[in-house]
């Protein structure tokens, strides 16, 4: 198990302990992490990176596995493309350049890279240590060169496995929650998808794609979009640059949110409709190996409707009826219109629930993709270079804050439990020993955490989890909205914003 | 692989070499009564209860770490075996509160099952009992040692299933007993508060402390669903009484998770009755939310939302709809956003 920028043990618990687990008995682990987190302690080899050189870590395994021979030719020939451009790509980082860049020692190098290429199988984990950055896509990329490159993919117990963070992003993207795609990733742009579902909605459909959300709050900032519907989110709270976030929300001329929870996001809107629970709706999740698994209504919804009934009540309002009866009719609407949930139905998954793409009632579910081919057929190999973090520590704001998830919270609804407030409800920012003596602060203190965006007051925790000029934040309270500091640089591509590193500066606050 | 033919109560059984007598037994639909025994476990062999009678052995082997052997004869409920199993129990309760009328573990208590089982009435043996007290200073997990019969089911879930590693027998004799290191309190430790030792133990040692006083476990409706919290995709089961949820189980089986879970999943949900949740809509007036019925602001919403379509087109609205929510949620939010809106501006939190 090669993990690079997952906390498993934190952000996705139980995944973790089956990976401690399988190191415990005997599985091979190597852990590429900024922090000393728990996993590395379980480790066979902890990378200690900088953060924010991920790309050129794979590219110096990968040279080092060419250089050696070590890589899969059979399936370079059978499965890949394009393979001379990445030779020539990894050639330059060389032990010697990407151990500078990146801290880690040579011979560690030499056997992570060893290990990883002569397993017969191997796993990559990535979350959003690798996706949380401006060349986030291009960490992604290089993750999946590398397991092209040695073959590690399509058969059990190998492949690249990005956890997914929320209960059902996976089953927000199949569903075609995204500006670009219908449900299973049917483009909105390809006139015969469109014709398909503008039959069965019986209404003509936008042609063009729309706007992702870092997009809507530039439209918003610029005047173009006036109104919003936000269900279930905090965008005030988890979007990266909170300030700018809000400040397009207030240039907004209406402004509806559904929640459970008076949020800072819903304190801008002009009508709050109350949003019923996991535990007062039927329905489905979709998790990160892609099972379809049921949510079943345990209780009343309390604010007397489940979500999919006020949704359509707002349908039929403004003109377009919807008469489903149960969670289960619009769950087989949508199966109908997706060739990869068209097998799925609440029969089926009563019991253990299905992985797709199952395209039949009678087929299996698919446990693990691209057995015999790619989803473009030949998996194509990506030159790709180091690109630094968009702000870096420098004079005035000499800390890298980097920021992610604890164990007792998860993002903006555990807060809200008794129990887990009761003993976990402040922020501890981690800071290294030696920088907490030079600045003279101990665990339990405040400080003052500013960056060029915004600033706050956290308590510390002094830890070597982290490394001298790191600090490291959550992003679960209020009172310490981390996201006033992070940067607002993203992805090209996806828009992510880059999270995981940003420049600030850091002292002590007197009193309590 | 070899496969090895034995006889259990009679009856004819073929299993694979390895296997041991109490799973042989239990393909063959015999459940053997055992306390310390879980199939997800290592094998430990301390609680006795499974004792079975072979032919030719002259002791009655524990039939949790018994492996079949060729031609073995095996009785599992004969009188030796019964009247061992009885002394067991009676050795057990000697040093176990009675408290069962009030005790949480009440109608789902394996100890108290075993000797309905082999009719424990009275006990024989009268000796000094523990007097530990109940740790309940944290809000997940209640301790009472006095309830603890020493199986290790705990430990080994700590340590196999969330590999922890936070407990172990401490102490000696008598006073043995299932303690953090330095035998802190739970808070105190590097305890997650998973939970996992509490889904394992088959007496009133460890609880949920969110169901205290407000279930017998045979009254509890559950529900089995998937927990709201990061991508994994746990199953649970909610425990519901009287249209309200009283705590979180798990079970064995199931593709995810079997009965692990994190602190999230098991002791999270209560946000669900947090004071702070919406129960009706809101409408902001002159600056203030105003309490609205859901008619009024599902009126305020079309007949705004149709105004800034008329005025600036579809491309003037957007949403955002949540990976937090339902499969089906999100495919209504999509459809109504292209359908009734026009505009293909619907986003979600999947890249950040």
């Amino acid at each position: 198990m090669f993990l690079i920028g997952t906390n498993t043990t934190e952000a996705h618990p139980v995944a973790g302990y089956k990976m401690r687990k399988a190191a415990r008995r005997g599985a091979k682990l190597i852990v590429a992490d900024p922090r000393r987190i728990e996993l590395a302690e379980e480790a066979d080899h902890w990378l200690r990176i900088q953060p924010g050189t991920d790309i050129p870590l794979l590219n110096g395994l990968m040279h080092i596995i060419i250089k050696e021979g070590l890589h899969n030719q059979s399936f370079i020939e059978e499965r890949t493309e394009n393979f001379e451009a990445l030779r020539e790509t990894v050639e330059k980082y060389t032990p010697d350049y990407v151990s500078r860049l990146t801290g880690v020692p040579v011979e560690d190098l030499y056997t992570v890279a060893r290990l990883y290429a002569t397993t017969d199988r191997a796993m990559l984990f990535y979350t959003l240590g690798i996706t949380e950055h401006i060349c986030g896509t291009n960490n992604v990329m290089s993750v999946a060169n590398l397991a092209m490159l040695t073959g590690h993919l399509g058969r059990p117990g190998t492949g690249v496995n990005p956890i997914r963070g929320q209960n059902n992003v996976q089953g927000a993207c199949d569903m075609g929650a995204l500006p670009n795609v219908y449900t299973g990733y049917q483009k909105v742009t390809d006139p015969a998808s469109r014709a398909k579902f503008e039959k069965a909605w019986g209404v003509p459909l936008p042609g063009e794609a729309g706007l992702m959300i870092p997009e809507m709050f530039e439209a918003a900032h610029h005047g173009e979009l006036k109104a919003m519907y936000i269900l279930g989110e905090n965008p005030v709270l988890t979007d990266p640059d909170s300030n700018h976030i809000r400040a397009g929300l207030e240039k907004l001329e209406f402004l509806v949110v559904q929640e459970l929870f008076m949020t800072e996001t819903a304190e801008y809107a002009d009508v709050v409709l109350p949003a019923a629970s996991f535990a007062e709706t039927d329905g489905t999740f979709t998790n990160t190996e892609r099972r379809v698994q049921r949510v079943r209504q345990a209780i009343d919804p309390l604010p007397g409707m489940a979500n999919w009934q006020s949704i359509m009540a707002l349908g039929d309002r403004m003109g377009y009826p919807m008469n489903y009866r149960s969670a289960e009719e619009i769950f087989n609407e949508m199966a109908s219109l997706t060739p990869s949930y068209a097998g799925i139905s609440y029969a089926r998954i009563e019991d253990k629930g299905l992985q797709w793409p199952c395209p039949s009632a009678d087929h299996p579910g698919t446990p693990y993709l691209h057995a015999s081919s790619f989803t473009r057929g030949k998996g194509l190999f990506q030159s790709i270079d180091h690109i630094p973090p968009a702000e870096l520590p420098d004079r005035e704001y000499p800390f890298l804050l980097s920021t992610g998830r604890i164990l007792y919270h998860y993002n903006v609804t555990t807060p809200y439990s008794a129990g887990i407030q009761s003993i976990w409800s402040k922020e501890f920012a981690e800071v290294n020993p030696y920088d907490a003596e030079r600045l003279g602060v101990e665990s339990g203190d405040r400080v003052m955490v500013a960056s060029r965006r915004g600033e706050l007051t956290t308590r510390i925790g002094v830890t070597d989890r982290v490394p001298p000029g790191m600090i490291w934040m959550s992003f679960h309270y209020k009172d310490s909205p981390t996201n006033a500091l992070t940067s607002n640089a993203v992805d090209p591509v996806t828009k992510t914003g880059e999270y995981k590193v940003c420049a600030v500066k850091m002292q002590k606050v007197a009193g309590e | 692989m070899d496969l090895i033919r034995i006889k259990i109560d009679g009856r004819d059984v073929e299993v694979p070499a390895g296997t041991t007598v109490l799973e042989a037994a239990e393909q063959a639909g015999i459940h053997i009564p055992r306390l310390c025994h879980d199939p997800e476990l290592s094998r430990f062999g301390a609680c006795r209860l499974c004792v079975v009678e072979i032919e030719g052995m002259r002791n009655l082997p524990a039939s949790c770490v018994t492996a079949v052997a060729s031609g073995m004869v095996v009785w599992t409920e004969s009188p030796p075996v019964t009247e061992a199993r009885k002394t067991i129990l009676e050795l057990l309760m000697a040093n176990h509160p009675q408290d069962c009328l009030t005790c949480e573990k009440m109608g789902d208590c394996r100890l108290a099952d075993y000797c309905y089982r082999y009719g424990v009435k009275e006990i024989p043996y009268k000796g000094k009992t523990h007097a530990y007290g109940v740790e309940e200073d944290n809000p997940f997990i209640v301790r009472d040692a006095d309830k603890c019969i020493l199986c290790g089911k705990c430990v080994r879930a700590c340590a196999e299933i969330t590999g922890k590693d936070n407990l172990d027998f401490a102490y000696r004799g008598f006073d043995t007993k299932v303690a953090t290191f330095g035998d802190s309190p739970l808070l105190e430790s590097d305890c997650v508060f998973c939970g996992s030792c509490v889904a394992v133990c088959p007496t009133g040692a460890l609880m949920e402390k969110q169901m205290q006083g407000r279930a017998r476990r045979y009254e509890l409706k559950r529900v089995k669903t998937t927990c709201p919290f990061c991508g994994t995709g746990c199953n649970f089961e909610l425990c519901v009484k009287e249209g309200k949820i009283m705590g979180v189980t798990t079970k064995s089986g199931g593709a995810v998770n079997g009965r692990s879970l994190c602190i999230k999943g098991r002791f999270g949900w209560d946000f669900v009755y947090s004071e702070k949740r919406l129960d009706t809509p809101y409408i902001k007036k002159n600056g203030k939310m105003e309490p609205a019925t859901w008619d009024e602001a599902l009126n305020v919403i079309a007949g705004r939302l149709g105004e800034i379509k008329q005025k600036y087109g579809p491309g003037a609205f957007a949403a955002l709809s949540s990976a937090r929510c339902t499969n089906e949620e999100n495919y209504l939010v999509q459809k109504l956003v292209r359908v009734v809106m026009g505009t293909n501006n619907v986003d979600h939190c999947a890249r950040t």
